[in-house]
């Protein structure tokens, strides 16, 4: 493990962490909303927001699976040490972290009918982020919301198997902004 | 002229310091020392360790003190203190039958392996108030064999050896950690063992007494009951062996209970095993009995419907810390619910009332 | 002054970010119960240990935090949790409902609209709707996931069938979204329809070990049949200290003589609008 791994961390975990959440939690009671979400330094490919995402909610209890070009050598040692999270298997996962090609959704587990919320957490990393583009209603959603989504079948398909599903959160730089299942997407 | 209610502070901070008055009592009675409640009521403390699923007699003993001798209380305190320690590591399963036995019987039979030794128990005092206690300054001694403490094997390992009880293969899965995960059915053994060595021993004892009587009856005869410390290890991965961080002493409880045998199985004794921290007799066997009753699923016999045979009854009900808040927190303000109960009454009043009339005119 | 020997908001690390995944999960499918592993807190269950834990999970430096029990922010177990949390967690605390940005509640919504960013934390005895009717977990959690719910319906319509009304006055069942009914915990049905408000709504069940939460906007319509359609009630009287007549009342005996007089449950709500000069029948 080089350097890099131990440096990046929270420096004041327990406030930084409130912060972070409550930065994740207002994103997920409004989707589509972009917030601002800082704290980690995570090594390259990851953005602050993945990485600040990680350390808030991940830990020894939560299997990790890196998709694609995240899962480096770098980024694996970083989340090892500051969080404790295993690597896992995509089918073993309750968190995915990669760019959105890298995801394969499909080998991701969505719940079950008893217990719907056994399900993987996606974070995609994307290259931009905005307001606009797909239009989204639902819950948390006053009237409509708009978010640069990567596809929408995907989403739409998601939605329709509620209360099973993934959740989404999207990160670029230190902004980030989530799609629950429950968001209608057109 | 009414005035809201006010000063629930001022209210908090006077009662507290009543209560520590009152914990104090009168102080021309000389004050209880934390170590005095250590050795002196050391069933007390060894049922709060339990209960609280903490070993430390002394942290045991301070908060008995604290709670005025309710042991629930001190229980609830244990269990506070508890939830904040950080977690270091699981230990290596205890190996009772390298216990230091201070007392160990067995009713299954009348001489073995081991002998039988009765060790420090009310078993076969005449319930007399011995007013000798009430005068101070004794310290009576007792005398010392050599019972020659070493390796005393379990009685249902003889059972065994004959093919006669149930094999209990041992396991090195990791058994769930019933106060990190939510309680989630069907449980498997280890964690309703776990649910039933820190279960409140009255609630256990109850349903024990009940299969005795009937609801679930498992023929229990106590294979064996021991009584002593045995070392806690832990493996240090720097090291690369285990070593010793300390002692406990437990109560063991095996039963040995009748089976009927199946299509696939001869006829054969079963098991239920009660352990538990410190001299804590009662709630081992009860726990035993109520373990067998609980495993009527994996050995095949009916479920006659008897509390102790379901899980979920058992295991949402053991825990007195759960129990006594529930039940004692409905004399908390409840004034708005009421309210609005209060007015629904009046309401269906008021309909049965108007349809009476309506009745009447008719 | 936070005391320095626990960590921020008492509990460790690992077990906020057991809540707070929970929590997430929770607004990610409104209305179902999430289980999560409660610790055993330093007050009773039943005194709000789920509140207790959800807040500890969501609070931040920053927060200003209210708390109330049956309306009011000065009974003794609203006081004792405030108290938990200035010591613990440094925060500001108000009984203003508009300056709070976290509100934790036992048994009552506020009268004033709740607004955007603020968060409503609710204590909940039994978070299972369908308890009262199946008491094994087992089989609720199938009734659930097999989206069936007769069993609330038929109980209801025999409320009326019996009685000429549903007898449920409070706890009263929504369905969320139109998918799972839930129990809004013990809140008088005369505050159901304030449970669509622009708030996030999180509810902490901790001796049952249960999450669940309503993101703002979210669809909550109260249980009810065409022909029996669902009535807010509260006390047929306006307030005698400030003369609302749009808020929950307490009734409040006065002498042993039949004397009594209904206040505003929600002592904010009240305060303010004495402060405003508005006076009902029986103020000073």
């Amino acid at each position: 493990m080089d350097t890099i791994a131990l440096e990046g961390g929270f420096t004041d975990t327990p406030r930084t962490a409130s912060h972070a959440f409550r930065a994740v939690m207002t994103a997920m009671a409004h989707p589509g909303r972009i917030v601002e979400i800082t704290g980690a330094a995570p090594p390259a490919p990851l953005s602050v927001a993945a990485g600040t995402v990680i350390l808030t909610l991940c830990d020894p209890e939560t299997p990790v699976h890196l998709a694609g070009a995240c899962n480096a050598a770098e980024v694996r040692d970083w989340i090892a040490f500051h969080s404790g999270a295993p690597m896992a298997e995509p089918g073993r996962a309750m968190f995915a972290l990669g760019a959105w090609d890298a995801h394969d959704l499909t080998a991701y587990p969505v719940g079950t009918s008893e217990y719907p919320d056994r399900s993987v957490t996606v974070i995609v990393e994307m290259p931009d982020l905005r307001s606009d583009g797909a239009r989204l209603t639902g819950p948390g959603i006053k009237d409509t919301a708009f978010l640069s989504l990567p596809d929408l079948d995907v989403f739409r398909d998601n939605a329709a198997r509620f209360p099973l599903g993934l959740d989404f959160l999207f990160t670029c730089g230190s902004r980030l902004a989530a799609l629950p299942r429950t968001t209608r997407v057109e | 002229m009414y005035v809201a209610v006010k000063g629930g502070e001022r209210a908090i901070d006077a009662a507290h310091q009543w209560l520590a008055e009152e914990r104090r009592g009168d102080t021309d009675v000389p004050e209880m020392s934390v170590a005095q409640i250590r050795e002196q009521m050391r069933l007390a403390v060894n049922r709060v360790m339990a209960e609280g699923s903490l070993y430390d007699p002394d942290l045991a003993a301070l908060a008995i003190k604290q709670a005025r001798g309710d042991l629930i209380e001190a229980i609830f305190l244990i269990r506070a203190y508890r939830t904040t320690l950080p977690r270091f590591g699981a230990s290596r399963p205890v190996d009772t039958d390298a216990m230091a036995v201070e007392r160990r019987v067995s009713a299954t039979f009348k001489d073995l392996p081991g002998g039988q030794i009765l060790g420090p128990t009310f078993d076969y005092t005449h319930r007399l108030l011995d007013f000798k206690l009430a005068a101070e300054g004794e310290a009576p001694v007792a005398g010392r064999a050599d019972t020659g403490v070493g390796h005393v094997p379990h009685v249902t390992g003889f059972l065994n050896r004959e093919g006669l009880i149930e094999e209990q293969p041992s396991s090195d899965d990791t058994p769930p950690d019933l106060t990190r995960e939510p309680l989630e059915l069907p449980a498997n053994r280890a964690l309703r063992l776990q649910a039933l060595t820190r279960a409140d021993e009255g609630f256990t004892l109850g349903l024990a007494y009940s299969t005795q009587r009937g609801y679930a009856r498992n023929h229990a005869f106590v294979g064996e009951l021991r009584i002593g410390a045995v070392e806690v290890e832990m493996d240090i991965p720097e090291l690369g062996f285990a070593i010793s961080i300390g002692e406990v002493t437990l109560t063991e409880c095996e039963t040995v209970n009748q089976f009927k045998g199946s299509k696939t199985e001869p006829p054969q004794f079963t098991r239920g095993y009660g352990l538990v921290f410190g001299q804590t007799e009662r709630k081992a066997i009860s726990m035993a009995l109520v373990d067998r009753a609980l495993r009527w699923e994996e050995l095949g016999e009916d479920n006659v419907g008897a509390p102790a045979q379901d899980a979920e009854f058992v295991l949402y009900h053991s825990d007195n810390i759960q129990a006594t808040g529930f039940l004692e927190h409905i004399k908390l303000p409840h004034y708005v619910d009421f309210q609005s109960e209060l007015e629904l009454v009046r309401k269906l009043r008021r309909s049965a009332g108007a349809q009476d009339l309506q009745e009447a005119a008719e | 002054m936070t005391e320095q020997s626990y960590n921020f908001a008492y509990l460790d690390e690992q077990t906020k970010r057991m809540i707070r995944r929970a929590i997430l999960k929770g607004l990610a499918i409104p209305g179902y119960q999430v289980p999560f592993a409660s610790r055993e807190m330093p007050t009773p269950y039943g005194w709000g240990t789920g509140g207790v834990q959800v807040s500890a999970a969501t609070l931040t430096p920053d927060d200003t935090f209210k708390v109330i029990d049956q309306g009011a922010d000065d009974t003794t177990n609203a006081v004792s949790i405030r108290r938990f949390f200035e010591r613990t967690a440094g925060v500001a605390v108000t009984t203003k409902t508009s300056e709070a940005t976290v509100i934790q509640t036992r048994h009552r919504i506020p009268e004033e609209p709740l607004t955007e960013g603020q968060i409503l934390v609710y204590q909940v005895p039994i978070p299972e709707p369908l308890r009262f009717l199946e008491p094994r977990e087992t089989e609720t959690r199938k009734m659930h996931a097999l989206e069936e719910y007769g069993l609330m319906h038929v109980k209801l319509y025999e409320d009326i069938a019996r009685h000429g009304h549903i007898a449920t006055s409070y706890a009263y069942p929504v369905k969320v979204e139109e998918r799972y009914v839930m129990d809004p915990s013990p809140i008088p049905k005369f505050d159901n329809p304030k449970l669509e408000m622009a708030a996030i709504q999180l509810f902490g069940a901790g001796r049952e070990q249960r999450i669940y939460a309503i993101p703002p906007y979210t669809g909550i319509v109260s249980l009810d049949f065409e022909d029996h359609p669902f009535e807010p009630t509260k006390a047929d009287h306006p307030c005698g200290l400030c003369g609302a007549a749009d808020s929950y009342l307490d009734e409040v005996i006065t002498d042993d003589a039949g004397g009594r007089m209904f206040v505003c449950s929600d002592t904010d709500y009240c305060e303010s609008r004495r402060a405003q000069g508005h006076r009902g029948k029986d103020a000073a």
